[in-house]
């Protein structure tokens, strides 16, 4: 390890990590607003059910790199426009996400579901109020992997030469010199950690009715 | 009122749930529906709030037809209750029940002082309210179902096997406060169960249907212990029918009760072989309420409560037929103990008694509908 | 990209896509037998006896967090030096390569285990059954088709992780994508993606089959032959 060299580059070094920390967490959110209406109707519809998740599946299975290079020519952006990591990363959340969301949404208890359709609750009423928030421990657990993923995958964006952690990689890579590669696992590993931590703090505030032990 | 009109319900399959269902619930009147499983009794119900919606036929409200009503705000009408509470996982007990206040408009505060009011009403301390339904007990979630149900104070309930995924003590712990609770608020009820002593028990009437959604019978409980409609009724309402139904017949005000010798506990042996020469001898306390029975010929030390016989039941001099019957036939002395109403020793009956007298009502066509047991 | 594909001369000589293709694919292979090896014995350990979940649920998360190509750098500058010449390269990537195809594995065949009724597994052992015999005629084909899924998580990570490696000299398809970006042939990039998708949607297509035959019908709920006469719509829908 050279000290030194990390101090020298810190500057530099912070403006990957808050692109990193921009890559990884921008297709989550975009992500997350696009698998709720996907999975509310994969949980709703068994014959789209199957649709849905098919197509998202299959798009999981394209590799990472493999989708970097090929947006540019679908999304007509240039090669190294960050905007094909967004797009990249997202199309993979909202893969994760939808199954998450259908599952999170098939795990509310039927006689919970029930009980509020026969009080009288319109159909949307009862999605926000009753069975999305019954639904977070289980999105929220896919949110996570999603989150954690998502600071593995960006780094690979390196390798066409978008900005961010990954580029310590390949500088590192090209100059047979380790501090720069130890130093991006390094902060690649706690930014997924903390983000990690962020998601399960806040699914814990927002349920504060299960038991302790759900969340051991 | 709830009125089944030339109800149907096919489905795609061409399989017949319901069958041209035609019956009244009689306003502020408990109506059972029982029946094996796969006769219709829920999809029936479930067809009051629309959760399914008939082939053919119609529901009235009160005379009012349900069909092409606004589904929400017809179930906002309508309580509802089920097996396993269907409580929201994610509210206090306190919200829980707030729930339907607020969907009928109240606001935050005036739903929760409606939903303190009613867990207090279904015997749940007030401790209760903030806690959440995971640290609840089975039965103790059925309340909160009951209370969030009536939380809206609805006309009209639906109550699907309420009380069937609890313990048996629990479920007749239940089944009675339900009982109390209802001749209080008189609810116009339609309950499901597939437990034919619970339709008994509960029930002002019952209607019996048979595989394929057809009615087979609707009658008081009474009705269906001592004249079934055909075979399939009798067998459902199953053995011992004419015992049972002794359940609905009042203690006769003309029963012989003998005065019957005793003790308070604690007495000495000689007082004990003094007081009678029988072989058993029924011992109080000291507001004179039985006890149990001992034998003084056996007895070697002032009577203790290790000296009890406990087999005998009681019965309430103004109870039913079947509880003085029972209290003939399980004392040891075969002698019922009947009880006044403050639970105090009146006298005894024996079995041959009771059936002299059971021959007297039937011969004078007199059977008073008494409270089930 | 089409006419790259098309043309001939991409197909022939030592770095023609063929070879490429065959690369790949060989590494994929031999990576996923190896961590087979490994990955399978000790999911179904841990599954069997219950010991070790703890060390299980650590190793899968720890590892979905760490960046691949942080990692096959590193590896490759760290250990390439102890081998001579190509395996200098390959080595260090294959290393990379079965550590990430190992979790997957692992956790599933873990969690396959577990989730067998336990009523089947106590009527097993309440029959007679010694321990492997449960394990082996009971617990493992139940567990299958969670076993196959992570055999195809981890299928699917090795190929993409293969792709990345040929930035550290690895040969495959990946090959096409990074010599293509230094040279900015924008077709050869495409190209090279285009094929590695293909090559993974077909890949997890074929695990898919496999699992259809593999795994008792008894599980999936799907029909037998036997009912030929009707139509057998609901096979069609297995995830």
């Amino acid at each position: 390890m050279n000290l030194d060299w990390i101090v020298r580059e810190s500057d530099s070094i912070l403006v990957l990590l808050v692109w990193h920390l921009g890559l990884s967490v921008v297709p989550v959110v975009i992500g997350l607003a696009m698998a709720l209406p996907l999975g509310w109707v994969a949980h709703r519809s068994g014959a789209f059910k199957s649709v849905v998740l098919g197509t998202t599946g299959l798009l999981y299975t394209v590799p990472s790199l493999a989708l970097f290079v090929m947006l540019p020519s679908i999304l007509g952006t240039r090669i190294l426009d960050p905007l094909n990591v967004v797009v990249a990363l997202t199309v993979y959340t909202v893969a994760l996400l939808v199954r998450t969301v259908s599952d999170g949404l098939d795990s509310v208890p039927v006689e919970t579901v029930q009980a509020a359709q026969a009080m009288g609750y319109r159909t949307l009423q009862r999605l926000v109020s009753v069975e999305l928030p019954v639904a977070v421990p289980v999105i929220a657990a896919g949110l996570r992997v999603a989150v954690v993923s998502n600071v593995s995958v960006v780094s690979i964006a390196a390798l066409i030469g978008t900005q961010q952690l990954g580029l310590l990689f390949t500088q590192g890579a090209q100059l047979r010199f380790l501090t720069p590669i130890i130093v991006g696992i390094v902060l690649c590993l706690v930014l997924a950690v903390v983000l990690d931590g962020l998601v399960v703090l806040l699914a814990r505030r927002l349920t504060p009715w299960t038991p302790r032990a759900v969340h051991a | 009122m709830i009125t089944f009109e030339h109800v149907s319900k096919v489905y795609p399959d061409g399989t017949h749930a319901v069958h041209d269902l035609t019956f009244d619930a009689p306003t502020g009147k408990l109506t059972v529906l029982v029946g094996p499983s796969g006769c219709g009794k829920t999809t029936s119900l479930r067809m009051v709030n629309r959760l399914i919606r008939p082939t053919s036929g119609d529901i009235l409200l009160d005379g009012e037809s349900t069909n092409g009503m606004d589904e929400a705000l017809l179930r906002r009408r309508i309580g509802y209750v089920i097996q396993h509470a269907g409580l929201f996982p994610h509210r206090t007990v306190l919200d829980n029940v707030a729930a339907t206040p607020r969907l009928s408009g109240a606001s935050k505060r005036q739903a929760r002082l409606i939903a303190g009011e009613l867990l207090e009403r279904v015997g749940l301390p007030a401790t209760f309210a903030s806690r959440y339904p995971w640290q609840l007990s089975g039965g103790q979630q059925q309340r909160v179902g009951v209370a969030r149900a009536l939380a809206s104070d609805p006309d009209f309930m639906l109550m699907d096997e309420p009380f069937s995924a609890v313990d048996p003590v629990v479920r007749s712990q239940l089944q009675d406060e339900f009982l109390r609770l209802q001749r209080e608020i008189g609810k116009t009820i339609i309950m499901v169960t597939h437990d034919i002593d619970e339709a008994l028990k509960l029930g002002d009437q019952v209607a019996v249907l048979r595989t394929g959604g057809k009615l087979a019978q609707l009658a008081t409980p009474e009705e269906l212990l001592t004249a079934p409609a055909d075979a399939f009724v009798a067998d459902f309402v199953g053995r011992d029918r004419g015992y049972r139904s002794l359940g609905f017949v009042a203690a006769a005000p003309g029963l012989v009760v003998r005065s019957e010798p005793s003790v308070p506990i604690g007495s000495s042996v000689e007082d004990a072989r003094a007081a009678t020469d029988d072989d058993w001898l029924l011992v109080v306390d000291e507001r004179a309420h039985p006890l149990g029975w001992v034998e003084p010929r056996t007895l070697r030390a002032p009577i203790s409560f290790s000296d009890l016989n406990l087999s005998g039941t009681v019965a309430h001099r103004t109870g039913t037929m079947r509880h003085v019957l029972d209290a003939s036939l399980s004392a040891p002395s075969r002698r019922g103990v009947l009880v006044d109403e403050d639970g105090a020793l009146v006298g005894s009956v024996t079995a041959a008694e009771v059936v002299g007298s059971l021959a007297e009502i039937h011969a004078a066509g007199v059977t008073t509908g008494g409270t089930a047991s | 990209m089409i006419d790259y594909l098309l043309d001939p001369a991409h197909w022939t000589g030592s770095d023609s896509i063929g070879t490429l293709l065959v690369q790949h694919l060989i590494y994929t292979g031999l990576s996923l037998l190896v961590a087979a090896v490994i990955g399978v014995p000790i999911g179904l350990y841990v599954g069997h006896t219950g010991k070790g979940t703890f060390f299980i649920a650590g190793v899968a998360n720890a590892l979905r967090a760490l960046p691949t190509l942080g990692l096959v750098i590193l590896l490759v500058i760290v250990i390439a030096p102890a081998f001579a010449s190509e395996l200098a390269f390959v080595i260090p990537s294959l290393i990379v390569l079965v550590l990430l195809a190992i979790p997957p594995i692992m956790t599933n065949t873990y969690a396959g285990v577990r989730a067998v009724d336990a009523a089947a597994v106590d009527a097993a052992v309440g029959m007679g059954y010694r321990p492997l015999k449960v394990l082996f005629a009971v617990q493992v084909p139940c567990a299958l088709p969670l076993i196959l899924s992570g055999f195809r998580g981890a299928t699917l990570q090795v190929i993409s992780t293969a792709t990345i490696a040929a930035y550290v000299s690895l040969g495959g398809l990946g090959r096409l994508i990074i010599d293509g970006r230094a040279q900015n042939d924008y077709d050869q990039m495409l190209a090279g993606a285009v094929l590695v998708a293909a090559l993974a949607l077909l890949v997890d297509l074929g695990i898919g089959l496999i699992g259809r035959f593999a795994v008792s019908p008894g599980l999936t709920r799907r029909r037998i032959r036997a009912t030929a006469a009707q139509p057998v719509l609901a096979t069609t829908a297995t995830a």
